[in-house]
């Protein structure tokens, strides 16, 4: 390691002394403090995400490897901007829900920086171990967010359930790691891909497909999948709402990340590729159409958007399978993939944060609570039914756009089947998002209640999450410019 | 005869590993995990990687058994040996873990292990062994090295949220 080195890892380093910063400003300067000096924490923790987030500029424009096991290449710079801009959004919408819920929310914006430093490592890893421990680091910091209201047995249930499954999965993935080293004696991605695909090694292919099992147990636990989906529902119902929204969008991306670094780099040869892609097929397949049908089912709606999103990283993952190494076409799969990333950050943040709002003033997070929400509090009812139809994928917004790359690179590769249960699961799901514009707009509530307050920091992230997911269909130039750059890095490694 | 000596650590840690999973009493598991993680660290000799196996006793079988055993006494009512030791699904599970079985059979005899085409390490591990473990920790696992003591101090301070005081 070099010390030019430290210019890529500035972000890092930034994140981490902003979560030491956060963490003694709460323990030294503020604990005797008055309450509204105390407010001031969220704040701090914003400007340290804006400070990493300048920190990303020297290094930017790079394409290196740097201290043999992290890379800085376009892909991972646009993860790291999805990190920082999604716990950003996660602050904002945890500042006066976590207020009014427990006094001790110092520790939480440090262990939300942490997570943006675990996301910033996990996406840039070019190696197992590091790839292994910076997984590891988001899931620990994640099941303690999940946990966090100590006295709430639901918040209790969540923490435990994600960790007893966080626990396995990772336990499982790692022996898929091992039984990689020893076959190929190296734990680098491109050594790997090399290692597999020597002549010596020819009869590695007994291996392959049982590792790429194994390693989808952790990748899958990340972004959601079926079957390492169980514990979605129940930790997305029981931990905090601001919590949820992370844990359905930053923690799923980052899953996402690691799953198209490990098999577009490490398994790229096309005798591997193709084992990979018709595993994700088939997951893809039971992902959507599990999510779609039991989301059908659900009356709570962190619940039903916990399914919702089971069902999203079904459709995410047609981006993957659907992948072409031609990195001049329109549609490369991967760049569809980060599209619909981004995409679904700014709606699915949106979405829980009118929840956070309706559960802030109300307490209530049943669907029929939803009744009449047009009457009680028209601005949020209107928001949410853009963050509705951006998840069912009706133009112009950023969900169409998602979907509209996603599906189309399915297309070009010609796999009909695959679009046709695509296309049945999104008329689907309709029903059931269009189910609650229902509630809102055409239910009358039970009782009347009052205009719900909202404060002004989740003021805030509805008005840039509603505005960004409305742009993102109606100018979609500039991001499918930058998806596409970022993917073409790692397309180069595919053959 | 490194064979044989390697097949009987491997009975010894593997009865173990099973009697910690089939005990009935937890302190018993707890004391059965202990034997578990003196046989891994015999393991570890039997392959020359004595530093590990030094460690692998402190760490383990010194600090971890003792937090296991530690836990199990202070809580309440989890000593309970009326406990049932299967529940619905053990027949599923039987299923996929003779599955699992069979595939990791086939994997081991199947594929062309690098280690194992050189032939078994013959003579003393070297002698500067530990010293070119210290030098890869700031070498090529600097990264890995410093972010691991971080997940260890988000760690520590998750435990203590988790573990605070009702407020």
């Amino acid at each position: 390691m070099r010390a030019s080195d430290l210019i890529h890892l500035l972000p890092e380093l930034i994140l981490l002394g902003g979560a030491a910063l956060v963490l003694l400003l709460d323990i030294v300067w503020l604990r005797r403090a008055e309450e509204r000096r105390r407010q001031l924490l969220p704040y701090v923790a914003l400007g340290v995400l804006l400070v990493a987030a300048l920190g990303l500029i020297p290094g930017g424009g790079d394409n290196v490897s740097v201290a043999t096991m992290l890379v800085f290449d376009p892909f991972a710079l646009f993860f790291k901007v999805f990190a920082l801009l999604a716990v950003a959004l996660i602050v904002l919408l945890a500042t006066p829900y976590m207020q009014t819920r427990t006094p001790f929310s110092g520790e939480f914006y440090a262990l939300l920086l942490a997570t943006a430093l675990a996301i910033c490592l996990a996406v840039s890893a070019s190696n197992l171990v590091m790839i292994y421990l910076s997984m590891e680091f988001l899931s620990i910091t994640s099941y303690v967010l999940a946990g966090y209201f100590r006295q709430d047995r639901k918040s209790g249930e969540a923490a435990l359930k994600y960790f007893l499954y966080g626990a396995t999965a990772s336990a499982v993935m790692l022996y898929g790691m091992s039984l990689l080293y020893g076959a190929t004696g190296t734990t680098d991605l491109a050594g790997l891909v090399a290692g597999l695909s020597s002549g010596a090694a020819g009869q590695s292919a007994w291996l392959v497909t049982p590792a790429i099992i194994l390693l989808l147990a952790g990748f899958g636990f990340k972004a959601s999948l079926v079957p390492f989906h169980q514990w979605a529902p129940d930790t997305y119902e029981g931990a905090p709402t601001p919590v949820t929204a992370f844990l359905s969008t930053a923690s799923k991306a980052t899953g996402f990340a690691i799953l198209m670094r490990v098999f577009l780099v490490g398994m790229g040869a096309a005798s591997m590729a193709s084992q990979w892609i018709s595993l994700l097929v088939a997951l893809s397949v039971v992902t959507m159409t599990l999510g779609n049908l039991t989301a059908l089912r659900q009356t709570n709606i962190k619940r039903l958007l916990a399914y919702s999103s089971i069902a999203q990283a079904g459709y995410i993952l047609i981006g993957v399978v659907a992948v072409v190494s031609d990195s001049t076409r329109i549609f490369t799969g991967i760049n569809g993939v980060l599209i619909y990333l981004l995409a679904y950050l700014f709606t699915n943040v949106g979405a829980f944060a009118v929840v956070t709002a309706i559960e802030d003033a109300t307490g209530k997070l049943e669907i029929k609570d939803y009744s009449g929400l047009v009457r009680r509090s028209p601005w949020l009812a209107g928001l949410l039914f853009i963050f509705l139809i951006s998840l069912t994928g009706v133009p112009p917004t950023g969900g169409f756009l998602g979907k509209f790359f996603v599906f189309g690179a399915a297309v070009q590769t010609r796999m009909w089947v695959l679009l046709a249960i695509a296309a049945v699961n999104s008329v689907v799901a309709a029903f059931y998002y269009l189910n609650i514009v229902r509630y809102m707009f055409f239910v009358p509530a039970a009782e009347e209640g009052e205009p719900i307050r909202v404060g002004r920091p989740l003021q805030g992230a509805l008005a840039i999450t509603a505005v960004v997911t409305v742009l993102l269909g109606l100018i979609p130039g500039p991001v499918i410019l930058w998806a596409s750059e970022s993917a073409r890095s790692l397309l180069l490694a595919l053959r | 005869m490194q064979q044989a000596i390697f097949i009987i650590l491997a009975l010894l840690t593997l009865g173990a590993a099973l009697m910690t999973v089939i005990t009935r009493n937890l302190l018993r598991a707890a004391l059965w995990l202990v034997a578990t993680f003196f046989g891994i660290a015999a393991i570890f000799i039997l392959l020359r990687a004595e530093f590990l196996a030094v460690a692998q006793i402190l760490v383990y079988v010194g600090a971890i058994s003792t937090l296991i055993i530690f836990a199990i006494m202070l809580s309440r009512g989890i000593m309970d040996p009326d406990q049932v030791r299967f529940n619905g699904q053990w027949g599923v599970v039987g299923g996929f873990a003779a599955l699992l079985f069979v595939v990791l059979a086939v994997i081991v005899t199947r594929v062309p292990w690098p280690a194992a085409a050189g032939g078994a390490p013959v003579g003393d591990a070297p002698a500067d062994a530990i010293a070119r473990l210290g030098a890869a920790f700031v070498g090529p696992y600097a990264i890995p090295f410093e972010v691991a003591s971080v997940l260890l101090v988000v760690a520590m301070i998750g435990a203590i949220i988790i573990a605070r005081e009702r407020e």
